[in-house]
Protein backbone atom coordinates (compact mmCIF):
# COMPACT_ATOMS: atom_id res chain seq x y z
CA UNK A 1 0.00 0.00 0.00
CA UNK A 2 1.79 3.38 -1.22
CA UNK A 3 1.71 6.63 0.89
CA UNK A 4 -0.78 9.22 -0.37
CA UNK A 5 0.75 12.26 0.31
CA UNK A 6 -2.33 14.46 -0.90
CA UNK A 7 -4.66 12.81 1.59
CA UNK A 8 -1.92 12.39 4.54
CA UNK A 9 -2.79 15.59 5.73
CA UNK A 10 -6.14 15.57 5.61
CA UNK A 11 -8.53 17.94 6.59
CA UNK A 12 -5.44 19.75 8.57
CA UNK A 13 -4.65 21.85 5.72
CA UNK A 14 -7.44 23.45 4.87
CA UNK A 15 -8.23 24.31 8.46
CA UNK A 16 -4.57 25.80 9.20
CA UNK A 17 -5.14 28.33 5.56
CA UNK A 18 -8.39 29.10 6.52
CA UNK A 19 -7.07 29.45 10.39
CA UNK A 20 -4.70 32.06 9.10
CA UNK A 21 -6.95 33.75 7.01
CA UNK A 22 -9.62 34.46 10.00
CA UNK A 23 -5.95 35.79 11.99
CA UNK A 24 -5.82 38.00 8.91
CA UNK A 25 -9.45 39.34 9.32
CA UNK A 26 -8.64 39.57 12.57
CA UNK A 27 -5.86 41.71 12.60
CA UNK A 28 -7.47 43.98 10.13
CA UNK A 29 -10.44 44.64 12.37
CA UNK A 30 -7.82 45.80 15.01
CA UNK A 31 -6.05 47.49 12.90
CA UNK A 32 -9.47 49.92 12.34
CA UNK A 33 -10.49 49.85 15.95
CA UNK A 34 -10.32 53.33 15.42
CA UNK A 35 -11.03 54.62 11.84
CA UNK A 36 -14.80 55.94 11.55
CA UNK A 37 -17.40 54.06 9.77
CA UNK A 38 -15.32 50.72 9.35
CA UNK A 39 -17.79 47.58 10.51
CA UNK A 40 -15.98 44.12 12.10
CA UNK A 41 -15.75 41.25 10.54
CA UNK A 42 -15.31 37.54 10.85
CA UNK A 43 -15.75 34.02 8.89
CA UNK A 44 -17.51 31.20 10.04
CA UNK A 45 -15.34 28.96 10.37
CA UNK A 46 -17.62 26.15 10.27
CA UNK A 47 -19.20 26.91 7.24
CA UNK A 48 -15.85 27.85 5.75
CA UNK A 49 -13.94 24.94 6.18
CA UNK A 50 -17.53 23.04 4.46
CA UNK A 51 -16.61 24.48 1.53
CA UNK A 52 -13.28 24.21 1.59
CA UNK A 53 -13.27 20.50 1.78
CA UNK A 54 -15.96 20.13 -0.56
CA UNK A 55 -13.65 22.31 -2.63
CA UNK A 56 -16.58 23.88 -4.04
CA UNK A 57 -15.73 26.59 -6.56
CA UNK A 58 -18.82 29.34 -7.06
CA UNK A 59 -16.35 31.50 -8.46
CA UNK A 60 -16.62 32.85 -12.63
CA UNK A 61 -13.96 30.19 -14.38
CA UNK A 62 -11.90 32.34 -17.08
CA UNK A 63 -12.45 30.39 -20.16
CA UNK A 64 -10.11 32.48 -22.58
CA UNK A 65 -7.68 35.00 -22.01
CA UNK A 66 -9.34 37.84 -24.09
CA UNK A 67 -12.32 37.34 -21.55
CA UNK A 68 -12.12 40.01 -18.59
CA UNK A 69 -11.47 38.63 -15.15
CA UNK A 70 -14.14 38.82 -12.27
CA UNK A 71 -14.29 38.26 -8.49
CA UNK A 72 -17.88 37.45 -8.44
CA UNK A 73 -18.23 34.65 -6.18
CA UNK A 74 -14.82 34.61 -5.55
CA UNK A 75 -15.06 36.02 -1.95
CA UNK A 76 -13.79 34.49 1.14
CA UNK A 77 -16.69 31.63 1.87
CA UNK A 78 -18.40 32.34 5.46
CA UNK A 79 -16.79 36.34 5.69
CA UNK A 80 -19.89 38.11 6.83
CA UNK A 81 -19.85 41.61 9.59
CA UNK A 82 -20.27 40.93 13.21
CA UNK A 83 -23.06 41.88 15.04
CA UNK A 84 -21.44 44.20 17.60
CA UNK A 85 -22.60 43.82 21.05
CA UNK A 86 -23.07 47.46 22.02
CA UNK A 87 -24.78 50.47 20.23
CA UNK A 88 -23.03 52.73 17.55
CA UNK A 89 -20.84 55.02 19.66
CA UNK A 90 -21.36 58.03 16.88
CA UNK A 91 -18.53 57.23 14.50
CA UNK A 92 -20.27 54.33 12.84
CA UNK A 93 -17.60 51.80 13.56
CA UNK A 94 -18.61 48.74 15.24
CA UNK A 95 -15.15 47.37 16.46
CA UNK A 96 -14.85 45.93 19.76
CA UNK A 97 -11.56 45.67 20.29
CA UNK A 98 -11.62 42.99 23.72
CA UNK A 99 -14.19 41.08 21.80
CA UNK A 100 -10.97 40.93 18.42
CA UNK A 101 -8.66 40.41 20.92
CA UNK A 102 -9.96 37.20 22.31
CA UNK A 103 -11.02 36.40 18.91
CA UNK A 104 -7.45 36.65 17.89
CA UNK A 105 -5.85 34.80 21.04
CA UNK A 106 -8.74 31.60 20.64
CA UNK A 107 -8.04 31.47 16.42
CA UNK A 108 -4.11 31.62 17.60
CA UNK A 109 -4.33 28.64 19.77
CA UNK A 110 -6.62 26.77 16.99
CA UNK A 111 -3.37 27.49 14.74
CA UNK A 112 -1.11 25.74 16.96
CA UNK A 113 -3.70 23.19 17.43
CA UNK A 114 -3.59 22.33 13.93
CA UNK A 115 -0.09 22.57 13.65
CA UNK A 116 0.70 20.04 16.47
CA UNK A 117 -1.77 17.47 14.28
CA UNK A 118 -0.16 18.07 11.70
CA UNK A 119 3.42 17.58 12.81
CA UNK A 120 2.20 14.33 14.36
CA UNK A 121 0.77 13.43 10.74
CA UNK A 122 4.18 13.73 9.73
CA UNK A 123 5.88 12.12 12.55
CA UNK A 124 3.75 9.29 11.74
CA UNK A 125 4.67 9.16 8.01
CA UNK A 126 8.84 9.76 8.92
CA UNK A 127 8.14 6.57 11.31
CA UNK A 128 6.49 4.60 8.52
CA UNK A 129 9.16 5.95 6.09
CA UNK A 130 12.00 4.88 8.42
CA UNK A 131 10.49 1.60 9.26
CA UNK A 132 12.57 1.90 12.46
CA UNK B 1 0.39 33.00 2.92
CA UNK B 2 -1.94 35.12 4.92
CA UNK B 3 -0.18 35.49 7.83
CA UNK B 4 2.35 37.43 6.12
CA UNK B 5 -0.25 39.43 5.18
CA UNK B 6 -0.87 40.24 9.02
CA UNK B 7 2.62 42.78 9.43
CA UNK B 8 1.54 44.91 6.83
CA UNK B 9 -1.73 45.12 8.87
CA UNK B 10 -0.61 45.42 12.13
CA UNK B 11 2.20 48.35 10.74
CA UNK B 12 0.00 50.07 9.15
CA UNK B 13 -2.13 50.84 12.13
CA UNK B 14 1.27 51.53 13.90
CA UNK B 15 2.10 54.03 12.02
CA UNK B 16 -1.27 55.47 11.69
CA UNK B 17 -1.32 55.42 15.22
CA UNK B 18 2.01 57.60 16.03
CA UNK B 19 0.48 60.06 13.65
CA UNK B 20 -1.92 59.99 15.93
CA UNK B 21 0.31 60.09 18.88
CA UNK B 22 2.03 63.36 16.93
CA UNK B 23 -0.46 65.61 16.22
CA UNK B 24 -1.33 64.82 19.85
CA UNK B 25 2.02 65.87 21.30
CA UNK B 26 1.58 69.04 18.93
CA UNK B 27 -1.58 69.99 19.92
CA UNK B 28 -0.46 69.43 23.89
CA UNK B 29 3.03 71.15 23.08
CA UNK B 30 1.03 74.78 21.82
CA UNK B 31 -1.72 74.95 24.23
CA UNK B 32 0.00 77.62 25.24
CA UNK B 33 1.47 79.49 22.66
CA UNK B 34 -0.28 82.76 22.03
CA UNK B 35 -0.88 84.88 18.94
CA UNK B 36 -1.92 88.67 18.79
CA UNK B 37 -4.94 87.36 16.36
CA UNK B 38 -7.44 84.96 16.01
CA UNK B 39 -6.30 84.12 12.35
CA UNK B 40 -2.38 83.51 13.58
CA UNK B 41 -3.46 81.15 16.72
CA UNK B 42 -2.48 77.23 16.55
CA UNK B 43 -5.39 75.18 15.50
CA UNK B 44 -5.46 71.82 17.07
CA UNK B 45 -4.82 69.02 14.72
CA UNK B 46 -6.59 65.72 14.18
CA UNK B 47 -6.00 62.83 12.29
CA UNK B 48 -8.45 60.83 9.98
CA UNK B 49 -7.64 57.53 9.50
CA UNK B 50 -9.99 55.26 6.63
CA UNK B 51 -9.25 51.73 5.52
CA UNK B 52 -6.85 50.61 2.56
CA UNK B 53 -8.88 48.78 0.37
CA UNK B 54 -5.90 46.35 -0.79
CA UNK B 55 -6.19 45.93 -4.68
CA UNK B 56 -3.54 43.05 -4.80
CA UNK B 57 -5.26 41.42 -1.60
CA UNK B 58 -8.66 42.03 -3.24
CA UNK B 59 -7.50 40.15 -6.53
CA UNK B 60 -6.79 36.93 -4.30
CA UNK B 61 -9.42 37.16 -1.56
CA UNK B 62 -11.96 40.09 -2.73
CA UNK B 63 -13.26 42.07 -0.34
CA UNK B 64 -9.98 41.84 2.22
CA UNK B 65 -9.04 44.83 3.77
CA UNK B 66 -5.09 45.81 4.02
CA UNK B 67 -4.69 48.00 7.00
CA UNK B 68 -5.54 51.51 7.72
CA UNK B 69 -3.68 54.50 6.84
CA UNK B 70 -4.35 58.70 7.74
CA UNK B 71 -6.42 60.13 4.70
CA UNK B 72 -5.99 63.71 6.26
CA UNK B 73 -5.50 65.88 8.91
CA UNK B 74 -7.76 68.28 9.84
CA UNK B 75 -8.03 71.54 11.43
CA UNK B 76 -10.07 72.14 14.60
CA UNK B 77 -12.81 74.76 13.84
CA UNK B 78 -12.77 75.59 17.80
CA UNK B 79 -12.41 79.27 18.42
CA UNK B 80 -9.52 80.96 20.52
CA UNK B 81 -9.83 82.27 23.73
CA UNK B 82 -8.92 85.74 24.05
CA UNK B 83 -7.27 86.95 27.24
CA UNK B 84 -6.73 90.77 28.11
CA UNK B 85 -2.97 91.07 28.83
CA UNK B 86 -1.76 94.44 27.94
CA UNK B 87 1.93 93.40 29.14
CA UNK B 88 2.43 90.87 27.13
CA UNK B 89 4.50 91.55 24.17
CA UNK B 90 1.92 89.60 21.76
CA UNK B 91 -0.87 91.45 22.98
CA UNK B 92 -3.04 93.59 20.30
CA UNK B 93 -3.91 97.84 20.31
CA UNK B 94 -7.03 96.58 22.64
CA UNK B 95 -4.44 94.66 25.23
CA UNK B 96 -5.56 90.80 24.07
CA UNK B 97 -3.77 88.29 23.31
CA UNK B 98 -5.68 84.67 21.82
CA UNK B 99 -4.78 81.19 22.79
CA UNK B 100 -5.79 77.76 21.11
CA UNK B 101 -8.72 76.29 22.53
CA UNK B 102 -7.40 73.05 23.27
CA UNK B 103 -9.51 70.86 25.92
CA UNK B 104 -6.36 69.09 27.94
CA UNK B 105 -8.69 66.72 29.35
CA UNK B 106 -9.74 65.57 25.73
CA UNK B 107 -6.08 65.04 24.43
CA UNK B 108 -5.01 62.92 27.25
CA UNK B 109 -7.91 60.84 26.83
CA UNK B 110 -6.89 60.70 23.03
CA UNK B 111 -3.58 59.97 23.74
CA UNK B 112 -4.04 56.40 26.15
CA UNK B 113 -6.71 55.55 23.29
CA UNK B 114 -4.10 55.37 20.72
CA UNK B 115 -1.12 54.39 22.83
CA UNK B 116 -3.61 51.13 23.81
CA UNK B 117 -4.29 50.77 20.07
CA UNK B 118 -0.65 50.72 19.37
CA UNK B 119 0.12 48.23 22.04
CA UNK B 120 -2.82 45.92 20.64
CA UNK B 121 -1.55 45.73 17.07
CA UNK B 122 1.83 45.14 18.72
CA UNK B 123 0.14 42.41 20.45
CA UNK B 124 -1.14 40.91 17.08
CA UNK B 125 2.10 41.66 14.99
CA UNK B 126 3.87 39.21 18.00
CA UNK B 127 1.12 36.37 17.75
CA UNK B 128 1.82 36.24 14.28
CA UNK B 129 5.60 35.63 14.65
CA UNK B 130 5.61 33.12 17.08
CA UNK B 131 2.73 31.61 15.08
CA UNK B 132 4.58 31.49 11.87
CA UNK B 133 7.74 30.66 13.31
CA UNK B 134 5.82 27.62 14.16
CA UNK B 135 4.72 27.18 11.01
CA UNK B 136 8.08 27.09 9.50
CA UNK B 137 9.51 24.59 12.01
CA UNK B 138 6.88 21.76 10.85
CA UNK B 139 8.03 18.29 10.68
CA UNK B 140 11.41 19.23 12.05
Amino acid sequence: MAINFDKAFGIHESALNLKAQRAEVLANNLANADTPNFKARDIDFDKALQVAVSNQHSGLRRTHFNHMDSNIGNEIPGLSYRIPLQPDTGDGNSVEAQVEQTKFAENSMHYQASLTFLNSKIKGLLTAIKGE
Amino acid sequence: MSLYNIFDVSGSAMSAQTVRLNTIASNIANADSVASSTGEVYKARHPVFSTIMNDTLQSQNSGMAGGVRISGIIESKADAVASYQPENPMADEEGYVYSPNISMVEEMANMISASRSYESNVQVANMTKSLLSKTLSLGQ
